[in-house]
């Protein structure tokens, strides 16, 4: 028994380590896909640094040297490479700063944004996923046409919506440029609707399902209330698909982020790397599109991870 | 034709009644193909005839949903921007399915390091979150209604690719597939006749409901202005032009957004619709 538990163990670690190796190329392979789509990408990018429509031919070749844009692309892509293993991201061409300071600097009001953007939508989807699970078919049916509207409508659009109603016509948030929990009320809002649609409707069929499990019935025989049942343990079981889902959530907040930053003028990582690849700053849409990537594959791993330590028979399913 | 009719019949009676929903989804979106295909039928106005002297005018006679910052017809925009959604939303399917039918054929002939490399190559495609990789490639190319369909297309590829393996790795194993096999036929012709014709309907199936998010993509990307370049008239780009003139006019940037997502709303009913149908029909036939 002992030296079973030690071999899924070792099988654990083993599987992390080969997981992070491949991770590693994934990342690589995922950044030489962004290098090759900016180098087929029409435009001289000198002149994306320079600036300026008519800049003195004598600067274009001095800046196109000093970048290494006369370099054949072999030799540009292994330096990119060697650049991106030591973690030097390069200077951003249009704010000329470090591509690492602006990410830092943007990565905040993003977090920020994502967090409360999804602590809302899940707050949202138990909140109506409990009141509605198992309940009678005109309840399920109302709670299924909202997650239905919330699938089906673009961030962008709930934003202006949002915008023209209760910023322009009442007032009662600023349109743009807030700050603090009035000004991120509204985008955290516009992100959290387009994700909550699709939890209610995940926790729903979760909890329907954990409902008709012998433990609801051995915990209903043992007196509990409903309220009790559904919260304290048929919403564990249904909570699991929201942790699959978290790829899913990243993709869609970080889309989410994207559009939302850009409908209220917000400032973040998103709105920067919309304005950065309109303006072909290679080194800064790389940075962005690598570091999210990176994370992305990062999450991927430990949801799997967490998927084998909490399920036991996954473990010794496969390798 | 008679099996599906008496699949139909196995599968109850609640999926043989039409649902008034689907219904009501079906006639929008036929609606929808009407204004894509023929937009002169139903737009009262030309989508870029300029009359500055009416702009921002609000909802009202002549101009049921308004005009906008340069006096154009908002509601006949809506109706000529049908076009590039629809494009967008189907053509891109298409595509990820096609190319994703494309590569799980290349993994399921060419033996394990084809299979390996594939796999390897769809891990690196899908390691971009969300609609960045879209963003990249309509980066390159540059934004038109074309180019945002390859884009998302391309972006929805690998999980198709990945999808469409599955199934063929249960059908490889399937008796009709073996027997096939064992008759001494060619690996391509057993693939093309029998395994691929086999894995592709519910993945089929799955792609309606990923016509509502092609189009919801599309139109992200224009509003970002990665889409069709202006005057065309596109809803995400109209969004975006009106996004400017909220204070002065409510109308510009409420009804093509509404036009936007009533049809992928409908999109997604009717694309359960079918799903429903033919899960129940697999089942019976298993």
């Amino acid at each position: 028994m002992k030296r079973a538990e030690g071999r899924t163990a070792d099988g654990l670690i083993g599987w992390t380590l080969r997981r992070l190796l491949l991770s590693v190329i994934v990342v690589f392979g995922a950044a030489t896909v962004t290098f090759a789509t900016l180098q087929l990408t029409p435009g001289d990018p000198t002149y994306a640094v320079l600036n300026n429509p008519s800049p003195p031919p004598e600067l274009v070749a001095h800046v196109r040297h000093d970048l290494g844009f006369d370099r054949p692309v072999a030799d540009q892509y292994t330096r990119f490479l060697g650049r991106l293993a030591t973690g030097d991201l390069g200077r951003s061409y249009q704010l000329d700063q470090p591509v690492w300071r602006v990410i830092t600097a943007q990565l905040g009001s993003t977090v920020e944004l994502a967090a409360a953007g999804f602590v809302l939508a899940l707050g949202a989807a138990v909140v109506l996923a409990t009141a509605t699970a198992g309940r009678r078919p005109l309840v399920r049916r109302a709670s299924a046409a909202l997650e239905l509207l919330s699938v089906s409508t673009p961030s962008f659009w709930t934003g202006i919506v949002l915008l023209t109603f209760l910023s322009f016509r009442l007032h009662l948030f600023p349109a743009t440029g807030g700050t603090g929990p009035r000004g991120l009320a509204l985008p955290a809002i516009t992100l959290a609707l387009g994700i909550a649609g699709a939890y209610t409707q995940v926790l729903r069929e979760g909890l329907e399902r954990a409902l008709d499990e012998p433990f609801a019935l051995n915990s209903r025989a043992r007196g509990s209330g409903e309220t009790a049942v559904r919260l304290r343990h048929a919403l564990r079981h249904a909570l699991t698909p929201i942790v699959t889902m978290s790829g899913w959530t990243m993709g869609t907040l970080l889309t989410g982020a994207v559009i939302v930053e850009s409908v209220f003028s917000r400032q973040g990582l998103g709105r920067t790397l919309a304005t950065a690849i309109s303006g072909h700053d290679l080194p800064l849409v790389t940075g962005i599109v690598v570091l999210a990537a990176a994370a992305f594959t990062l999450l991927n791993i430990a949801v799997d991870l967490l998927y084998r330590i909490l399920d036991p028979r996954l473990r010794e399913a496969a390798p | 034709m008679t099996a599906v009719a008496s699949a139909e019949r196995l599968a109850g009676a609640g999926d043989r009644r039409v649902r008034p929903g689907a219904a009501l989804a079906w006639t929008f979106l036929a609606l929808v193909a009407v204004a894509a295909l023929w937009p002169s039928l139903l737009a009262g106005h030309e989508p870029n005839a300029v009359d500055p002297a009416h702009a921002l005018a609000g909802p009202g006679a002549g101009h049921p949903f308004g005009t906008d910052q340069l006096g154009r017809d908002v509601l006949s925009r809506i109706v000529y921007g049908t076009r590039a959604s629809v494009t967008i939303g189907l053509g891109a399917t298409a595509f990820a399915v096609v190319a994703g039918s494309v590569l799980s054929t290349l993994a399921a002939l060419g033996g394990r390091a084809a299979d390996e490399l594939v796999m390897r190559t769809t891990d690196v495609f899908l390691a971009f979150p969300g609609l960045l990789l879209a963003m990249l490639v309509v980066a390159v190319l540059g934004g038109s209604t074309l180019n945002a369909t390859l884009a998302i297309g391309m972006s929805s590829a690998p999980g198709f690719a990945r999808l469409i393996r599955g199934q063929m790795l249960v059908i490889r194993e399937s008796d009709y597939v073996q027997a096939a096999r064992a008759l001494g036929r060619r690996p391509l012709d057993v693939h093309l006749r029998h395994t691929l014709p086999n894995a592709l309907p519910p993945v089929l199936v799955l792609a309606t409901v990923q016509v509502g998010a092609a189009i919801i993509g599309g139109s992200s990307l224009s509003f970002l202005g990665l889409g069709p370049k202006p005057p065309t008239a596109e809803w995400g780009a109209m969004l975006a032009e009106g996004r400017s003139f909220l204070a002065a006019d409510w109308a510009v940037a409420v009804f093509p957004g509404l036009a936007l997502t009533a049809t992928v709303v409908a999109c997604n009913v009717a694309g359960r619709g079918l799903q429903r149908r033919f899960e129940g029909r697999r089942h019976v036939v298993r």
